[in-house]
């Protein structure tokens, strides 16, 4: 206890920033948990794709930037897809397609790489980033494409008896949580009581080792990858649903590297812990602590959620290098 | 080349420790560096000097900064953009507020504030590597593409946000032709050359490379990993500045904060990795590859009568780079530069290989 008093330091200040517009009086206690929710869906989404990255680090040690482009491609592949067939078909036809992806990738980038550093290995899915921004948009189109999940999106009026006004919530954005929360609820059970989740973990450990007792390694690569493909297409269904399939999506979905590795890299738990904090917390930022910021300073408009992720990330860093969930990292000479 | 070291002996130690030992090598660096100071401004045109030459210039001093934190220094970083963009703006507000001043001075002085602000973003590094510190530096450029965007004293309270620079004048030599943006451009960029090399083999170049190589082993052998990382981040952030200044005043003339985002840094990451890692040389490389091949891909298809919109070469350009990037990691991790190495090995050895 007594060697962790910066992390409690840092989360006892958060906590105090987190309650302070509420204490202060400066927003009313509904607009407030309107807020909050707002956060915790979008930290839903950030914990989808960030599950993604960590899947990956997790069974091939791969840090994979290219996580973002993924989103892109399956939500520009299903948009495009489901102008020709149904919903359901087209995310089908998805997850085939991202699954023949992890193959391609495993193929062509990883198997010549292995044993490779972990910094060339990074470089290398920086290539893929760049290929499949340039192959998903000539492929499957540039424009703006809708993604009609058949939901309703007018927001609905719950708790009027609680709070003054009621709050808004979004129906979408319950159905995208619930999913998110099922996806988990399957992914915990794929890696826990199946033979092949169970083959992961192990590859997971200790690559030599699962090799040595007979796990093929570049077949949990494929898994893997494609797992964190169709959690890449989850991701973007909904957040194209949400927002509208555009380049600007894998920019969103680089704020899942703050949150991984404020998790810890290697726990899909710090993944999505992870990203409801950051979802929260730059929410309220840019709500409650950017008008004031805009106001002291004389600035030309909020936006700090640009960059809020980052430096909380980083905060969380200073004090616990390996993030929250993470391992204890030891260097030996 | 076609030459043999063959009976050059060094007989001092000054003879031994020059950056070009080999008097052929000399020979041809004194006949490169005349062709481009007398006689490419002579004969080029001033499309070739503005949409090449000007963003190679540039581009390569960047590229030589930021390989002296990543190939160098194994501290990877893609934000270096932001760093660029520190330079641009501290340039700016000097040349702003103190007219008077030279710009030379002003160069200098927006590296040191890009040097400062590098070293910051470089802090954490301290306690965290590889993968975590990408984030780190990642942070970094968001938040500054925000500085410059928000706060409307770097941009002189200007209502669109972008700024407007005059011509650079030295000395009563106002740099406004391409001709002349050239050579005042390669001048800069050989001084910033000769001290890269320089500090590459002295032993701040050969503490950064022990903490790239394993950072424990290096501290173990009495290296202080927070000089050698935060001088590495100092360095590389002073080339970047420069670089982000120039290209401000000298190539871009008038930019809004979208000038320096997350897309430039990516290229100039891609330049070394394509160029070379740890290789000053693979820096010039790389930055003629990427200032190149957009206008190739743009006149190709022209060229062998296949249409083809502006949307698709865009896009091709992404995939080839992509493509390219995962090619040379597998192929030859050590870029062009080690390809031009070897090309150079083999044809010394030619035609008598053994």
């Amino acid at each position: 206890m007594a060697r962790n008093w910066p992390v409690v330091l840092l989360c006892a200040a958060l906590l105090v920033g987190l309650a302070l517009p509420l204490a202060t009086g400066a927003s009313p206690p509904g607009f407030y948990v309107e807020v909050l929710l707002g956060g915790l869906m979008t930290g839903v989404l950030y914990s989808l794709v960030a599950m993604g990255f960590a899947l990956i680090f997790k069974a091939s040690g791969v840090f994979n930037f290219a996580q973002g482009a993924m989103v892109l491609f399956a939500a520009l592949a299903v948009a495009r897809l489901a102008e020709r067939m149904p919903l359901w078909a087209a995310i089908l036809l998805g997850i085939v397609v991202m699954i023949a992806l992890a193959f391609v990738i495993e193929r062509v980038v990883l198997r010549p790489l292995v044993n490779q550093e972990g910094i060339a290995l990074f470089m290398a899915t920086l290539g893929v980033t760049f290929f499949l921004d340039g192959f998903g948009q000539t492929v499957w189109g540039s424009d703006i494409y809708k993604i009609d999940l058949g939901i309703a999106k007018e927001p609905v009026m719950v708790l009027q008896g609680l709070f003054q006004g009621g709050i808004l919530i979004n129906k979408e954005d319950v159905a995208a949580a619930l999913v998110a929360v099922a996806l988990v609820a399957v992914l915990a059970l794929f890696f826990q009581k199946t033979a092949t989740g169970r083959a992961l973990r192990a590859v997971a450990d200790d690559h030599q080792a699962a090799q040595s007792i007979g796990i093929p390694l570049n077949r949990m690569w494929v898994i893997v990858w494609s797992v964190a493909g169709i959690v890449a297409l989850v991701a973007g269904v909904i957040w194209g649903s949400r927002l509208g399939v555009q380049f600007s999506v894998s920019l969103v979905a680089l704020k899942a590297l703050p949150v991984v590795i404020l998790g810890g890299l290697t726990s899909v738990t710090g993944a999505i812990v992870g990203g409801l904090i950051i979802g929260v917390g730059e929410k309220m930022a840019e709500v409650f602590l950017g008008p004031v910021l805009v106001k002291t300073f004389d600035l030309a408009g909020g936006g700090i959620e640009n960059w809020f992720a980052y430096v909380l990330a980083l905060l969380f860093l200073l004090v616990r290098p390996q993030g929250l969930f993470g391992e204890k990292h030891i260097d030996r000479v | 080349m076609f030459y043999r070291e063959n009976g050059q002996f060094k007989s001092s130690y000054a003879a031994d420790q020059q950056l070009l030992p080999i008097l052929q090598d000399r020979v041809f660096m004194v006949a490169l560096v005349a062709f481009a100071f007398v006689v490419v401004p002579l004969v080029v045109s001033d499309y070739v000097f503005l949409s090449l030459l000007i963003p190679f210039l540039i581009l390569a001093l960047a590229a030589i900064g930021l390989n002296l934190v990543v190939g160098y220094c194994g501290q990877i970083s893609i934000g270096h953009a932001a760093f660029m963009a520190v330079g641009a703006y501290a340039a700016y507000n000097l040349v702003l507020r103190i007219p008077q001043l030279n710009f030379l001075i002003v160069l200098v002085l927006a590296g040191l504030v890009a040097a400062a602000v590098g070293m910051l973003f470089g802090i954490p590094s301290l306690r965290i590597k590889g993968l975590y510190l990408a984030v780190a530096t990642l942070g970094a450029q968001f938040f500054m593409d925000w500085l410059f965007a928000r706060v409307k004293w770097f941009t002189n309270y200007a209502h669109s946000g972008s700024v407007q620079t005059a011509p650079v004048e030295l000395f009563g030599w106002s740099i406004d032709s391409p001709q002349e943006k050239y050579v005042f451009l390669l001048a800069v960029l050989i001084l910033f050359t000769v001290i890269a090399r320089n500090l590459v083999r002295g032993h701040i170049g050969r503490a950064w490379m022990a903490m790239r190589d394993m950072d424990v082993a290096a501290e173990v052998i009495g290296i202080r990993p927070v000089y050698a990382k935060l001088s590495a981040f100092a360095v590389s952030s002073f080339f970047v500045g420069v670089a982000g200044a120039l290209w401000g005043f000298v190539h871009l003339g008038s930019w809004e904060p979208a000038a320096f985002n997350l897309t430039l840094s990516l290229n100039l990451l891609f330049m070394i990795i394509i160029g070379g890692m740890g290789s000053i040389l693979g820096s010039f490389f790389g930055a003629a590859f990427i200032v190149v091949l957009p206008i190739v891909l743009n006149q190709l298809p022209q060229f062998l009568g296949i249409p083809m919109s502006t949307a698709m070469i865009s896009h091709l350009e992404f995939m080839i780079f992509g493509a390219l990037i995962v090619f040379f990691l597998i192929v030859e991790p050590h870029g062009l530069a080690r390809l031009w190495a070897i090309g150079k090995e083999k044809l010394r050895l030619w035609p008598f290989p053994h």
